[in-house]
C-alpha cells in the first residue's frame, strides 16, 4: 500500500460528527457513517464479519456463484406428481415450507395442511386418524427445500400432488413446486374440509394431467421472458401476478385449443381454474427462482443468500458456502388485513415464496408493482425506495430483470449476507398474511423484512470454516 | 342496524388501494366494519361472509361498492370520508427519493466515499477493532479514537496492518494531524519539517503545539495509542510510522515520543529510527539520559525539550535547548512573588491536569524533589492516593483517567469536574498552589478559560481572599487554534493565574514557588 502521508485525506468517519465537521472544515474530505452497531451489536459477530471483509477468496466466490445465478436459464419442462418428480419422495412423506420443524411445533396452518394432505393421499380415513398417524411419527415432515421444491404458504406437497418441473438448461438441474389453488379455503392456509380435499383430487385428476399435455406439446416454456414481461405490466412476481398469470394463459389456452390429445371438458375445466386466479403464476416464479439459486448454491466461501424460508415458527436463510440453515424467529407482518380481521389473527411469516426475493424479484421489485407499496400506507415513491435501498445489500442488479422505474436497470439482485449484516439493511419480503388458525385462510396482505440473526449468524459461521491469516 | 351500502358508478381502484381505504374507514369513531371492493360477484360473496350485509346486492363489477356498518350517525361521515378520499389528486412528489445514509465503510466506499484512503474511528470499543479491521481489509488506513478495544483485537489489527503498510493510529488515540489537517484532538499548527511520532496523545499535542509556538511547523503528527510499545503489541505502528516519515522527502527531522519500551520494543523501535537516516529525538518521558544518548540518539528529557530540540536540529543541526526554567531570573521572580501572597500553613501542591502525559511529566519531574508525592496514576517513584476524593500531602492527579471518566465526559470537553476539584482543593488550608493544564485545539472545550476563570476568583475568594493558594496554569495551544491562546491567556491572567506555553515551565515554576515556601 502506498504511505498515508504522502496523499490527500479522504476520511470515513465513524462515531463523532464532530471530527468529520472539522477534517471538512480544513478542506479534506470526509464523509460520516450513520454507523450502528453492526452484526445486530454483536461484537463476537462484528469481529467475524470484519474477518470475512474485503476477503479476496469470497469476492472470488461470489462471483461465480452470483455468476451462475444470472446464467440460469429456468425452462417449464413438464408437470408430473410429487412422487414422480421430486427426489426421495417414497413412503409416506409429507413436504412443508420454510426450515426443518417438528409437528408438534409447526404453526396451525401448517398442521391442518399436513392433515389434508394425509387425508387427499388416502393415508387416513378422518382427521383424528391423521393426526393420531402424524403423531406416531408413520409419517416423513421435511422442508420442500430439502427436495429441490418450494412451496408457497404451508408449503404442502404429498407424492400424488401435481408439481411443476422447471429446468435450468445452463446447469441442467431440476426445481419444483406445487400448483396453485387460488384464494381462499385452500390446503396451503390450512383448510382441510371435504372442499378442499375434492380440489386437491380435481387438480392432481384433471388439471395435472392437462397441463401436462399442454407443456409437453408447448416444448417447454422460458419462465424468465415471462417474468420480465411481468414486472413491466405491474407485478412484483411474488404478491402481484395478474400480468404473469395472464401471459400463462395464453401460452396454455392456444397450445391447448391446438391440441389433438386433450379432452375439451378437461381443458375447459382447467383453463377456466387458471383464468380465475391471479396468483396462478406465483409458484412457477418461486420455482423457476428456486432453480436460478440453486444453480448458484454450494460455492465454497460465497456469502450469497440462496434461500430465504419460514415456516410461521422459523424464517431461515442458506448461503451458497454453507448448506445449513440459519434460523431465527419468523416476525409478524406489517400491512393491512380483510374486513373482519386484525393483527391478532396473524400468523407469523409463512411459506418459501421469499425464494423470489432472494432472487430480486417480490419486494426487492417492488419499484415494478407501486400499488405493493399501499399494504403498509406506502407511496409509489416509498415502493422506489425499498427498491433502491436492497441495492446496497445485494451484489448486482440483474440484467433479466429490468424496472422501468429504474431507468430500465436490472432489479437489485443476489443478496451478500454480509452486506445484510454490516449494513442493518433487512431483505424486504412482500407476502401474504395467513391467519393463525388452520383453515381460515389468508386474512391481509403487507411488508415484512428477514430477521437480522440469520445473517449473522450465516457469517459468524463461515469466518468459523475458514482460516484466516492475521 | 342497517349498513351503508353504497355504489361509486364506474369507479376502479386497485384492490389494494381499497383495502386501505376500507382500514382508514373502519377506524372513524362509531364505525365497526368497512369495506370497500369493486362489486364483482366473488367480492360481494366475501362481503356477505364476513356478516357485513344481510342481502346480496346484484353484481356491478365496473362499480365499486361501498359497506359500512355502525352506529347511525356516524354512516354519512363515513361515505363523506370515502368520496374525499376517492377524489384526491396525487401529491405530485418530484421523483426523487431520499437516498440511503451509507450505514458501513463498504457501503460508503460504493459511493459518497469512492478513493478514501483513512477510517477515523470513535465507536464504542467492542466495535472499534471490528470497524478498523473491515477498513484495514478494504485497504484503508485507520484511526482509532477509542479505548476499551480488547488486547488480542488490537494485536490482530496492528499485525494485519503493519504487514501492509497501513498506519493503525490508536486504539486510544486522541490525536493526529496528516497531511495539515487535524484529527480528533489536535491543534491548530503550521507545516514545516518536522515529523512527530508518539504513543501519548496530550504529548504529541504539547510538541507540536511548541514546534508552532519556535516558529517551525509539523510534517505530520503520528498518534500511535497508549499501548502500541507495550511488549504485547510490540511498537508496530510506530515501526509503520517511522518507515514512511523516513521516506517522506518533506520530513527533515522526527521527534519520537513514548513513556520507556520494554528493551525488546526499544531495540526495534530505535533501529527502525536510525533506518530512516534521519536526526530522531528521542523522548521517552522518565528514561535516564545516559540511556538514550548511549544509543547514539539526541534525547529530550521533557515534551518541551523533544520540540525545542527538534527545531534546533531542523534549523542548525545542533540540539542544546534544556528546560532549566529555574535557572532563569524571571521564573524565580515570579516564583517569589506567588509564594509571599500565600497566607500561613499553605505549603502543598495540588496538580488538576486533564491531559495523562501532562500530569506524567510533572510528577517525574518533581518526584526527586517532593518526597510523599501522590497520584491516581503514580509512577514506580510515588504514591497512590488512597482516597481519589481527598487530597493529601502534595498530589498531582489526572482528571482524565478512567478513574474519573468511568460515565461522564473528559475534563477536556466538560469542566464540571475540574471546577468542582478547584473548589474543593482551595478550601484546604494546606494548599498552596493549584496547577492546571489548559489545553486547546478541535475536540476540546471551545473557550475553557472562560470557565475556568470565575471558578477561580470564586475559590480565591471563598478561601479568604489575601492568603488564599496561588493558581499556576499551563496552557497547551497556538495562537491558529479556534480558542486563541493568547486569548485565553488573558482571560486567565486577568483571574490571576499565572500562565506558562509549556508543562516543563509550569512545573519549574511550581517547584520554584514551593522551594521560596520552604526558605
Amino acid at each position: 500500500m502506498a504511505d498515508l502521508i504522502s496523499q490527500d485525506l479522504n476520511v470515513i468517519n465513524i462515531g463523532l460528527a464532530s471530527f468529520g465537521d472539522v477534517i471538512r472544515e480544513k478542506g479534506a474530505k470526509a464523509t460520516d457513517l450513520q454507523w450502528q452497531p453492526p452484526a445486530g451489536g454483536n461484537p463476537k459477530d462484528a469481529w467475524n464479519l470484519a474477518l470475512l471483509t474485503g476477503d479476496p477468496r469470497i469476492a472470488e466466490a461470489n462471483k461465480v456463484a452470483y455468476g451462475r445465478f444470472l446464467a440460469a436459464q429456468p425452462v417449464l419442462v413438464g408437470v408430473k406428481t410429487a412422487r414422480e418428480a421430486l427426489p426421495d419422495m417414497d413412503g409416506k412423506i409429507i413436504l412443508h415450507s420454510g426450515p426443518p420443524v417438528k409437528w408438534e411445533n409447526m404453526c396451525g396452518p401448517q398442521q391442518g395442511a399436513v392433515l389434508g394432505a394425509v387425508l387427499f393421499e388416502g393415508w387416513a380415513a378422518n382427521l383424528d386418524e391423521a393426526s393420531r398417524l402424524v403423531e406416531a411419527g408413520s409419517i416423513r415432515l421435511e422442508p420442500c427445500h430439502h427436495h429441490r421444491a418450494v412451496g408457497p404458504m404451508a408449503g404442502i406437497t404429498s407424492p400424488s400432488m401435481p408439481v411443476w418441473i422447471v429446468r435450468d438448461t445452463a446447469s441442467g438441474s431440476e426445481a419444483y413446486s406445487n400448483m396453485n389453488e387460488g384464494l381462499g379455503k385452500v390446503l396451503r392456509f390450512g383448510a382441510n374440509g371435504p372442499d378442499v380435499i375434492a380440489r386437491l383430487k380435481w387438480m392432481a385428476e384433471r388439471m395435472g394431467p392437462t397441463l401436462a399435455v399442454i407443456v409437453e406439446e408447448m416444448g417447454g416454456l422460458d419462465l424468465k421472458p415471462i417474468m420480465a414481461q411481468a414486472l413491466h405490466m405491474g407485478d412484483e412476481v411474488h404478491n402481484r401476478n395478474a400480468a404473469a398469470s395472464s401471459l400463462l394463459f395464453r401460452k396454455l389456452t392456444t397450445t391447448a385449443l391446438a391440441s389433438k390429445r386433450l379432452d375439451a371438458k378437461a381443458v375447459a375445466e382447467t383453463l377456466t381454474f387458471v383464468a380465475g386466479n391471479d396468483h396462478f403464476f406465483l409458484n412457477l416464479s418461486m420455482a423457476a427462482c428456486k432453480a436460478m439459486l440453486d444453480a448458484a448454491h454450494g460455492v465454497p466461501c460465497s456469502t450469497l443468500v440462496t434461500a430465504m424460508a419460514r415456516n410461521g415458527v422459523e424464517f431461515g436463510i442458506k448461503i451458497s458456502g454453507l448448506d445449513r440453515w440459519f434460523t431465527a424467529e419468523a416476525p409478524f407482518i406489517e400491512g393491512l388485513f380483510f374486513p373482519g380481521y386484525g393483527q391478532a389473527d396473524a400468523a407469523r411469516d409463512l411459506g418459501d415464496s421469499a425464494i423470489t426475493e432472494t432472487a430480486g424479484v417480490g419486494g426487492f421489485a417492488m419499484a415494478a408493482a407501486p400499488a405493493i407499496v399501499q399494504f403498509v400506507g406506502g407511496t409509489p415513491r416509498d415502493a422506489l425506495a425499498n427498491t433502491l435501498r436492497m441495492l446496497h445489500i445485494t451484489l448486482g442488479q440483474n440484467a433479466a430483470f429490468t424496472l422501468p422505474a429504474l431507468d430500465f436497470t436490472g432489479s437489485p439482485a443476489g443478496i451478500d449476507a454480509r452486506l445484510v449484516a454490516d449494513t442493518g439493511i433487512q431483505p424486504v419480503i412482500n407476502t401474504g398474511i395467513a391467519h393463525r388458525q388452520a383453515g381460515i385462510g389468508q386474512v391481509g396482505a403487507g411488508l415484512t423484512y428477514a430477521p437480522l440473526a440469520c445473517f449473522t449468524q450465516a457469517v459468524s459461521a463461515l469466518a468459523a470454516s475458514m482460516t484466516f491469516d492475521i | 342496524m342497517t349498513p351503508l351500502v353504497h355504489f361509486f358508478p364506474n369507479m376502479y381502484r386497485d384492490s389494494v388501494a381499497l383495502m386501505q381505504l376500507s382500514t382508514k374507514i373502519a377506524q372513524l369513531p362509531g364505525i365497526e366494519a368497512a369495506s370497500a371492493q369493486m362489486a364483482t360477484d366473488a367480492n360481494i360473496d366475501l362481503m356477505v361472509e364476513a356478516g357485513l350485509i344481510d342481502q346480496r346486492p346484484a353484481a356491478r363489477p365496473n362499480d365499486m361498492l361501498l359497506v359500512v356498518r355502525g352506529e347511525e350517525a356516524s354512516l354519512q361521515t363515513a361515505l363523506d370520508f370515502a368520496e374525499a378520499a376517492l377524489s384526491e389528486k396525487a401529491k405530485g412528489g418530484d421523483g426523487t427519493v431520499q437516498k440511503v445514509p451509507p450505514r458501513a465503510i463498504v457501503m460508503a466506499l460504493e459511493d459518497e466515499a469512492k478513493g478514501a484512503n483513512l477510517a477515523l474511528i470513535s465507536t464504542p470499543g467492542a466495535f472499534a477493532a471490528a470497524e478498523a479491521m473491515k477498513a484495514l481489509k478494504l485497504g484503508l488506513d485507520v484511526m482509532i479514537f477509542s479505548d476499551n478495544v480488547p488486547v488480542d483485537e488490537e494485536i490482530a489489527i496492528k499485525r494485519y496492518g503493519h504487514a501492509r503498510n497501513l498506519l493503525v493510529m490508536g486504539p486510544d488515540c486522541g490525536t493526529a494531524i496528516i497531511n495539515g489537517v487535524p484529527l480528533a484532538f489536535a491543534n491548530v499548527v503550521r507545516k514545516g519539517g518536522i515529523g512527530v511520532v508518539g504513543a501519548s496523545g496530550t504529548g504529541l499535542q504539547q510538541v507540536t503545539c511548541l514546534i508552532h509556538q519556535a516558529g517551525e511547523g509539523v510534517t505530520q503528527a503520528i498518534g500511535t495509542g497508549g499501548h502500541d510499545l507495550s511488549e504485547a503489541v510490540g511498537g508496530l505502528t510506530m515501526l509503520t510510522a517511522l518507515k514512511q516519515l523516513g521516506g517522506d522527502p518533506e520530513t527533515r527531522v522526527i521527534v519520537l515520543i513514548s513513556k520507556p519500551p520494554a528493551k525488546a520494543v526499544a531495540d526495534k523501535v530505535l533501529a527502525a529510527a536510525r533506518a530512516t537516516g534521519k536526526p530522531v529525538v528521542v523522548c521517552f518521558l522518565g528514561a535516564a539520559l545516559a540511556d538514550v544518548e548511549s544509543r547514539g540518539f539526541d534525547c529530550a528529557l521533557t515534551l518541551e525539550e523533544a520540540a525545542r530540540r527538534a527545531v534546533e536540529a531542523l534549523k542548525s543541526g545542533k540540539a542544546t535547548f534544556r528546560s532549566d526554567h529555574g535557572a532563569s531570573a524571571e521564573l524565580q521572580g515570579r516564583a517569589k512573588r506567588l509564594a509571599a501572597s500565600l497566607g500561613l500553613g499553605r505549603k502543598y501542591l495540588r496538580g488538576l491536569y486533564s491531559g495523562g502525559t501532562f500530569c506524567y511529566e510533572a510528577l517525574i519531574l518533581l518526584q526527586d524533589v517532593l518526597p510523599a508525592l501522590q497520584s491516581n496514576t503514580p509512577t514506580k517513584q510515588t504514591a497512590r492516593m488512597p482516597d481519589l476524593w481527598r487530597s493529601s500531602g502534595h498530589t498531582i492527579m489526572d482528571l482524565g483517567d478512567d478513574d474519573f471518566t468511568r460515565g461522564r465526559p473528559h475534563p477536556m470537553i466538560d469542566p464540571a469536574l475540574r471546577l468542582e476539584r478547584i473548589s474543593q482543593e482551595s478550601a484546604d488550608a494546606e494548599t498552596a498552589i493549584i496547577l492546571l493544564d489548559v489545553v486547546l485545539g478541535y475536540g476540546a472545550h471551545e473557550n475553557p478559560a472562560s470557565v475556568l476563570a470565575p471558578a477561580i476568583e470564586k475559590a480565591r475568594a471563598a478561601a479568604g481572599g489575601k492568603g488564599a493558594p496561588v493558581f499556576v496554569a499551563q496552557i497547551c495551544g497556538t495562537d491558529a487554534d479556534p480558542q486563541h491562546m493568547d486569548r485565553q491567556a488573558e482571560i486567565l491572567r486577568a483571574a490571576g493565574v499565572d500562565v506558562s506555553f509549556s508543562n516543563a515551565e509550569a512545573v519549574a515554576l511550581v517547584r520554584a514557588v514551593l522551594e521560596n515556601i520552604k526558605g
